[in-house]
């Protein structure tokens, strides 16, 4: 009894999530699995992931590289014969472990989109040289080094602006407005 | 002359793909539609917003969707990450009344209002289906004829369904490069991940489905390809370099916006569609048609 409350608990949450319904929905059959150009680098497959979560392994699930590794490509969402929501429910679990602060350690991804959402949020729009320039600087600065071919290219034909473009300061506060209420609603309930 | 709502998104508008918004433009305006900017509009958050906070990345959309309703207009924009961000809002606004109060109530704090009547549209889509395809062929002043074109759709330009081209095998590109005079090259790997903004936290990763993509247009035999969306030219332009050295390939292919290979065959200046921003240079395969 004690596993189904922990079970329908998890299913719950990840429900309340648009788009994460659909974990109620899988019947296993893997099709997201093979069809995911990333599933051989995430230690646990899509498919597995979902039975994992319905099986209420919650902090295995949130701790999984899995979704961080989806690339948001929707060729599952397209394929799935349950009309299941593959790319979103990853968006969800990617949510809740960011709520739970158990995002993965092993790939850099939460470490890069967490670089770009303070940009987004402080500026309203992305300069794409500070963001990356912040995200090295967070992760590992020798890999900006490496780069640095590529920031030369980009520079040479034009590409590279050091100039962030700003919203109007009524935009810019405008906008903040509306995400500040949004996180104090907490997420979607 | 039709209007939409421009929403160009960070990449075209300022930043390194300034040459697709230019392009756009340019393309547009002899295509007669004019394409006003939203003022004041906001990134869209894309998929780091998506996967971090999902209530406030609907409300990034929502705050763009209800500026665009305020101008009575549809939003158009070139880029497919904006393309889904905004279209996901829309059709989950809809679906999901909980969302909808949820938003509401924060757009309120910003004293905005959406109603739900913006619709989302691609730049392509529109030019496809709005102009058409004999109406771009009737603008064409220099044929593209014996350009072996590879159209590149990725993946959120069809996917998930937007209703306007197959989400497996898309062919509005295809289409628009015979209306060119051109000749599109069918190739296995056109509707493709090409790794995304995973370029910056998984580069190995990522230069490994640029290489497939890239090897998979070329062994069809393209000089060059295109591309609606920002992230795609990205990583497919300025990472080939960084490809062909973890990969010992030697690819050197050409990669273009749809509107920049619109407006060559358009007869408008390498200036105008900033073809020099192109990292792998366009004029190997377009010499002949500049």
């Amino acid at each position: 009894m004690v596993s189904n409350l922990k079970t329908s608990s998890f299913v719950d949450e990840i429900s309340a999530i648009p788009g994460g319904e659909g974990v109620r929905n899988c019947i296993q059959c893997g099709t997201c699995t093979a069809s995911c150009p990333n599933a051989d680098k995430m230690d646990h497959t899509p498919s597995e992931l979902i039975a994992m979560a319905r099986a209420g392994m919650k902090n295995e699930v949130l701790s999984s590289n899995a979704m961080w590794y989806c690339l948001s490509c929707y060729l599952c969402t397209v394929r799935c014969p349950r009309g299941i929501k593959q790319t979103d429910l990853m968006h969800a679990l990617e949510c809740l472990a960011v709520r739970e602060g158990l995002s993965h350690g092993r790939t850099l991804t939460p470490a890069m989109y967490r670089s770009f959402n303070d940009f987004v949020y402080s500026l309203g729009s992305l300069p794409e040289m500070g963001f990356m320039t912040w995200f090295y600087m967070l992760t590992n600065p020798l890999r900006a080094i490496r780069m640095l071919p590529v920031a030369i290219r980009l520079f040479r034909h034009g590409r590279l602006n050091v100039k962030a473009r700003r919203l109007t300061p009524q935009g810019t506060d405008q906008l903040r407005a509306i995400l500040d209420k949004a996180e104090s609603l907490g997420g979607v309930s | 002359m039709k209007q939409y709502a421009y929403f160009p998104g960070c990449s075209a508008s300022e930043g390194g793909a300034k040459a697709y918004g230019r392009s756009a433009l340019a393309v547009s305006k002899v295509l007669d539609i004019e394409l006003v900017e939203i003022e004041d509009w906001n990134c869209c958050g894309s998929t780091p917003y998506s996967s971090f906070e999902e209530l406030a990345s609907f409300c990034l959309s929502a705050r763009n969707l209800a500026l665009a309703e305020g101008m009575g207009l549809d939003i158009v924009t070139p880029c497919s990450s904006c393309y889904v961000i905004l279209s996901r809002t829309n059709a989950y606004l809809k679906q999901y009344p909980h969302l909808k109060a949820q938003v509401a109530e924060a757009l309120a704090a910003g004293g905005l209002e959406y109603h739900g009547t913006t619709k989302v549209r691609h730049l392509l889509d529109v030019f496809v289906n709005d102009i058409g395809y004999d109406a771009i062929g009737a603008a064409v002043k220099r044929s593209l004829e014996g350009l072996k074109v590879a159209p590149y759709y990725g993946c959120q330009l069809v996917r998930p369904r937007f209703g306007f081209d197959h989400p497996e095998n898309p062919q509005s590109m295809d289409r628009l490069i015979t209306s060119l005079g051109g000749e599109p090259v069918d190739f296995p790997m056109k509707a493709r991940c090409c790794g995304g903004s995973l370029i910056i936290s998984e580069e190995d990763l990522v230069l490994g489905l640029i290489g497939k993509i890239l090897n998979s247009a070329l062994d069809r035999g393209a000089e060059c390809l295109i591309t609606p969306c920002p992230l795609c030219q990205t990583n497919l332009d300025a990472y080939q370099n960084q490809a062909n050295k973890k990969l010992h390939s030697s690819f050197d292919l050409p990669i273009l916006f749809f509107t920049q290979l619109m407006g060559v065959a358009f007869g408008l200046s390498e200036e105008e569609l900033g073809l020099r921003s192109c990292i792998v240079p366009a004029e190997k395969a377009l010499a002949k048609y500049l």
